[in-house]
């Protein structure tokens, strides 16, 4: 039975795209079919960040109003077998996104692979509500901050009462998943702390993705996280949040570098 | 107290319980507005139906605004009622 997904956070800049690249290259590693779709029509970024956008023939826009058929736009992953990219129309806006079009395209999403994982783009317009509107899951991306903690509220908000599944009476099954969290400051009273942010979502928590520098390096050369550095500490919390996801039960931890003797001498002395 | 403590021996201040009670007090008020998105409006429309009924009114001169108070709210209606309004009433009986 399919699933389809959505990586949502009302606020932008806290890792949608970088997290829907991570969780989809992490769930296909473990033999589920993915597709990861763009929906931030105009401003598309998940091509770049998966490194095909070389590759970009047709899009989204041109599935929704039937130009090209979902096949001529898909994009195969060159590394993982089972992975699976819908891109974004650059040109277009994100008022070409109709929800009859979009129901049509993730209905025929649904019959041909496992999860479709939605990146949403920032904010709570069109395509933000189209992004999440067929959803039966979500992920909400939130940093430790009072502006994304707020907007993930929001977002919260509408994925209770503007979704097809809210709409019929049921649940879309949501997700907290905290990015760029720096433990020692939250020790130290610097930064929000994930029960802090657990108790004032009061949703659950997916995982927790430490600030790092795998991050950066992933996007700049067009890798998925999970697959630049899967020995890192956010390549590591990300295929523990995919494992999840499957329902797999696995115990909540925040992962850390696993510096040696010389890292940590020299970041002593750089710093 | 030991916060107080640890505060001081560390010799900063944690602003994180500072974001967590800004936050708690925000999205408490926030909530409560979802599902009625527009009340002002509302309550305006239907102010400015009732007195349209007995007065001619210039719907632009019609403000209606909420001021929230720690304990108590207070609604401010202000209708801007032309002079000659009885004079209209009398000619349209």
């Amino acid at each position: 039975m399919a699933k389809v997904l959505v990586v949502t956070s009302g606020k932008g800049g806290v890792g949608k795209t970088t997290t829907t690249a991570a969780l989809g290259a992490a769930l296909a590693q473990r033999g589920e079919k993915v597709v990861v779709v763009d929906f931030d029509v105009g401003l598309r970024n998940l091509d770049l960040v998966m490194g095909a956008e070389r590759r970009v023939v047709f899009d989204l826009i041109n599935v929704v109003q039937g130009v090209a058929k979902l096949p001529q736009a898909l994009i195969k992953d060159k590394r993982l077998e089972n992975l699976w990219l819908l891109p974004a129309s650059q040109t277009r806006d994100k008022d070409a996104l109709t929800e009859e079009g979009v129901g049509k395209v993730i209905a025929d999403l649904r019959s041909r692979f496992d999860w479709v994982i939605c990146d949403s783009p920032a904010g709570i317009e069109r395509g933000a509500s189209m992004a999440m509107r067929f959803a039966d899951e979500a992920v909400i991306v939130t940093n430790p901050e009072v502006s994304s903690v707020r907007d993930s509220d929001r977002i919260i908000g509408m994925l209770d009462s503007k979704t097809v599944r809210a709409e019929k009476g049921e649940r879309v099954e949501k997700h907290i998943l905290i990015t760029r969290y720096d433990p020692s400051r939250a020790a130290r009273g610097e930064m929000l702390t994930i029960d802090d942010i657990l108790e004032i979502l009061a949703t659950p928590l997916l995982g927790i993705i430490p600030e790092s520098q795998d991050v950066l390096k992933a996007s700049n050369v067009g890798t998925p996280v999970t697959l630049s550095n899967a020995e890192g500490a956010p390549a590591r919390a990300y295929i523990d949040a995919a494992r999840r996801l499957c329902g797999d039960t696995v115990p909540m931890q925040v992962p850390t570098e696993r510096k040696g003797f010389m890292d940590r001498l020299l970041r002593r002395r750089a710093a | 107290m030991s916060m107080g403590l640890l505060r001081l021996l560390r010799g900063n201040k944690a602003s994180a319980p500072v974001a967590r009670e800004r936050l708690q007090i925000l999205l408490a008020h926030e909530r409560g507005l979802r599902g009625q998105p527009d009340l002002l409006g509302v309550l305006r429309e239907e102010i400015l139906a009732v007195v349209s009924r007995h007065v001619t009114l210039d719907p632009t001169k019609v403000i209606v605004r909420l001021e929230r108070g720690d304990e108590v709210s207070t609604l401010e209606v202000d209708i801007e009622v032309p002079n000659d309004f009885e004079r209209k009433k009398a000619a349209v009986a």
